[in-house]
């Protein structure tokens, strides 16, 4: 009898904990978008910010979030996979490994606005970058790469042995395995962990403000200053200058990183179909 | 052999999949363009103009969250009729500002407190662009409605402690202010007497203890919007009469024309800093920012123009 | 045929070179902030610094005491709350949902931790501090407020590695007590949770990290005082909010003391990250 008690009060807080859960990300969405989506518009969205000129759209901040995550992205994925490969399929158990092993998980662990000094003071005074996308990606880069290397590494350790030993028997050798047999079969595992770094990368603040700068322009270059939406909103939200576009902002911000989730879970789905062959 | 094919597949598909995405982002690019409001035309030219026009000059302004807004404005209007210029305009706050004029990273810094301490040795020059005033606030069920200086220091410096003695509801006072170093602050401090000298130092009276300390203008608005007991003290600029009421200090009330005739007492300087004498390239901005177009902006903006 | 064996090996020590980039990054890291904060740990003096009650930077008084104490509440409590929802839901997730609501709810927990952090301070300063305010009394921003939104924020992270960990439990382990007769809540919680520990623990390790370096969130709903609190109550003042807040005025050896503040967090993590090395592999490899 008690243990039928323990029984449905265990089902009762496994249900309520993940309802609960729901119910908060609900709250959140359902707060920022009743006072955000009003504000919202086409021009609003297709305007840059020149509030001079009366221009007050966030055109120039959608771009320069997407330049920044773009660059992140095109320097820390490969550096992280290969990184990966280096851990998961070539290195030997060593203390230089468990020291590897023990930085990136340091890495993963510092706080955003300790990057954000961190990469003012290195990439943005001593480098002399000066508040640039370049700045603020190295910076980035840095931050998202403990998590890409680590997701990336579990996803290579479970494709099975036998895809490697089959390769390898054919005659293959081990880069060709590795890039034709190995890394297509880890590609789902590994746009999950994109997918995450994406939604860091946008919602970052500190570590973007230090390093990126707050210059609200569409960047031409990398030498060049952006100002992202966090960054916008948190000027938005700290001057209190204007609550419904603080919150048009937010909005914004949230369904861009719900699209690229989607966008992403989309292609590793359609990925994951290819492999498993249905 | 049968999962080399399957991978040949998938390298195909990968290369489809990247066209996708880049047609997309192309896609994007051509739709922002072209689907533009109408009736702004004007307006948006100048925004191509922004974004395309290489600019020869290039200015670094550097410094407070509190002056970027009107900045902005003002060089919006500046580069719109000097396109050969373009102001990036960082805002990391007004210490870094200070720091980047004087290492030669920027050519104008922007600050909201008085220069301190070793800054006052930097040789810099400070031209104040406009003033901000500081309106004392509480929450809009509060029924007092007018404090006179000493009464506001005597609250902050906690020596009364329960809004009963100003006739309000018998409840304890909640001071919500701003942090250490803060120009609102120190204006504010300086104003109302609320330091007191040790060992030729400056020492804040406010009863810190007591208090909820918040980061920024905003935060002190809902801080004071959500507790009926609440008092602190927020920039004009971006005063938010529906949520917070501004307090009458000696009977006046908290206005821009009142700064200006000096019957209301607290604000603080926007500063901007050059390095000595501005160049030949900076000149002009501070000209255009002082003139009388660039002063209707300030006072447009809820700020105190200088003149 | 040698040309290809050469390529080999350079294609190798470029993974290599990218694997010790994480470790060059750490030592970059390390090697700015020592530079920046530990002269001035020097020129105020460790013990007064690190045990100082009073934070007074315009009188040069620096005393972190009671911003360490508001830093290991608010990450204790938030991982006491948050890892209790976070493990629950992982749990329901991985051994109780159907694949097809596991499936919908998954993107939800990642949208979750997709919201930025201003957002979960607005939302905390504007509906949690007030609804503190009236229903327990005190300010409102108060370590209560700090523990719920943190609890929030670091949940998805929780829940979706401990997800993943307790995925990686072999079916056999769960498949033999339940023909041992075990219930089903049973074998989840003797038998999966516990084959699923390392992740688990690995799991707890980043929410830690992630609510001791939260800022952006923290520094709108604590309350700022630099005081030790005696309540849930009072307001709390944890080392990142120092940090944000007093960054952009600060000037001199007060700016030098918040870098100062920044290399004693990051003692913290590479303490955090050293003991929990030390738990999980015994004393084997260290």
């Amino acid at each position: 009898m008690k243990r039928k008690v323990t029984e449905i009060i265990l089902r009762f807080l496994l249900w309520s904990c993940t309802l609960l859960t729901i119910a908060i990300l609900f709250l959140i969405l359902g707060y920022v978008f009743f006072q955000g989506l009003p504000h919202i518009n086409l021009r609003f969205l297709t305007t840059s910010y020149a509030p001079g000129l009366g221009l007050e759209g966030v055109w120039s901040m959608i771009i320069g979030t997407l330049a920044l995550m773009g660059l992140t992205l095109l320097v820390s994925v490969p550096a992280g996979i290969f990184a990966a490969i280096y851990l998961s399929e070539y290195a030997k158990p060593s203390r230089f490994l468990s020291l590897l092993r023990f930085s990136i998980e340091c890495l993963a662990g510092i706080p955003s606005i300790l990057y954000g000094l961190f990469g003012f003071t290195f990439f943005v005074v001593f480098l002399k970058l000066q508040f640039s996308l370049l700045s603020g990606a190295l910076t980035l880069a840095i931050m998202i790469l403990p998590l890409l290397i680590r997701t990336t590494e579990e996803t290579l350790q479970s494709v099975p042995d036998s895809f490697r030993e089959g390769s390898l028997a054919l005659g293959a050798n081990r880069l060709v395995t590795l890039f034709r047999i190995v890394l297509p079969s880890a590609i789902p595992g590994i746009l999950t962990a994109v997918i995450l770094s994406m939604g860091r990368i946008i919602g970052e603040t500190a570590a973007v403000y230090y390093t990126a700068g707050t210059v609200p322009q569409v960047p031409l270059s990398t030498a060049e200053s952006t100002r992202t939406l966090a960054v916008h909103l948190y000027f938005l939200a700290k001057e209190g200058l204007d609550q419904g576009q603080a919150f048009a902002a937010a909005a914004i911000l949230i369904l861009l990183i719900a699209a690229l989730n989607l966008a992403a879970q989309g292609t590793a789905n359609y990925f994951n179909r290819r492999l498993t062959g249905k | 052999m049968k999962t080399y094919g399957k991978t040949q597949v998938l390298s195909s598909s990968i290369k489809r999949l990247s066209l996708l995405g880049l047609a997309a982002i192309m896609l994007m690019g051509t739709l922002g363009c072209s689907k533009t409001a109408p009736g702004d035309s004007a307006a948006l030219q100048q925004q191509t103009a922004k974004e395309t026009a290489a600019a020869q000059t290039i200015l670094q302004v550097n410094g407070s969250t509190s002056v970027e807004k009107l900045m902005t404005m003002l060089s919006d209007r500046y580069t719109a009729k000097n396109p050969g210029v373009s102001l990036q305009i960082q805002a990391p706050g007004s210490s870094a500002g200070i720091k980047a004029v004087h290492d030669g990273n920027a050519q104008i810094g922007m600050s909201s407190r008085e220069l301190k301490g070793d800054e006052l040795t930097w040789g810099l020059k400070e031209t104040v662009i406009a003033y901000d005033g500081i309106a004392v606030v509480v929450h809009p069920s509060n029924p007092v409605k007018d404090l006179t200086t000493e009464q506001v220091n005597a609250i902050f410096s906690g020596k009364i402690t329960n809004w009963k003695e100003f006739g309000g509801a018998d409840q304890e006072i909640l001071l919500v202010i701003r942090e250490a170093g803060s120009g609102t602050r120190d204006a504010f401090e300086e104003i109302v007497k609320l330091f007191e000298e040790k060992d030729g130092k400056k020492v804040s009276t406010i009863a810190e203890d007591r208090a909820i300390i918040a980061d920024s203008t905003n935060a002190i608005t809902q801080n004071v919007s959500g507790k009926e007991s609440a008092i602190g003290y927020v920039s004009l600029g971006s005063l938010n009469t529906s949520s917070t009421i501004p307090l009458k200090l000696n009977g006046v009330e908290c206005t821009a024309d009142n700064i200006k005739n000096k019957s209301y007492a607290i604000s603080r300087p926007f500063l901007l800093l050059t390095q000595g004498t501005p160049s030949a390239e900076v000149q002009p901005v501070l000209d255009y920012i002082l003139s009388a177009d660039g002063q209707a902006l300030v006072t447009e903006e809820k700020f105190i123009p200088v003149q | 045929m040698k040309l290809k064996k050469y390529m080999t090996l350079g294609v190798e020590k470029f993974f290599w070179l990218c694997a010790i980039l994480s470790l060059l990054a750490l030592l970059l890291i390390l090697g700015f902030l020592l530079k920046e904060g530990l002269p001035p740990l020097f020129s105020i003096g460790f013990k007064s610094f690190l045990l100082g009650q009073r934070w007074k930077p315009l009188e040069e008084t620096f005393g972190i005491f009671p911003m360490i104490v508001a830093t290991v509440t608010a990450t204790a409590g938030a991982i006491l709350l948050g890892g209790f929802i976070g493990l629950f839901t992982a749990l329901f997730l991985a051994e109780v949902a159907s694949p097809k609501a596991a499936r919908l709810i998954r993107p939800l927990i990642q949208l979750l931790a997709g919201i930025p952090s201003v957002v979960f301070g607005f939302f905390g300063l504007v509906l949690i501090v007030p609804w503190i305010a009236n229903r327990f009394g005190g300010p409102g921003n108060s370590l209560l407020a700090t523990i719920l939104i943190l609890s929030v924020m670091i949940l998805p992270t929780l829940a979706s590695i401990s997800e993943t960990a307790l995925r990686a439990v072999p079916q056999e382990y769960r498949e033999g007590s339940l023909a041992l007769g075990a219930s089903p809540m049973e074998t989840l919680f003797k038998v999966t949770l516990p084959a699923a520990k390392n992740g688990i623990i690995a799991a707890f390790v980043l929410g830690i990290g992630r609510a001791v370096g939260e800022t952006m969130a923290v520094v709108l709903v604590c309350g700022n005082r630099p005081q030790i609190p005696q309540s849930l109550l009072d307001p709390i003042r944890p080392m990142t909010s120092t940090i944000a807040m007093e960054m952009s005025y600060s000037s001199g050896l007060h700016q030098e003391a918040l870098f100062a503040i920044g290399v004693i967090l990051l003692i913290f993590i590479v303490a955090l990250n050293l003991s929990v090395n030390y738990i999980l592999r015994g004393n084997k490899d260290l």
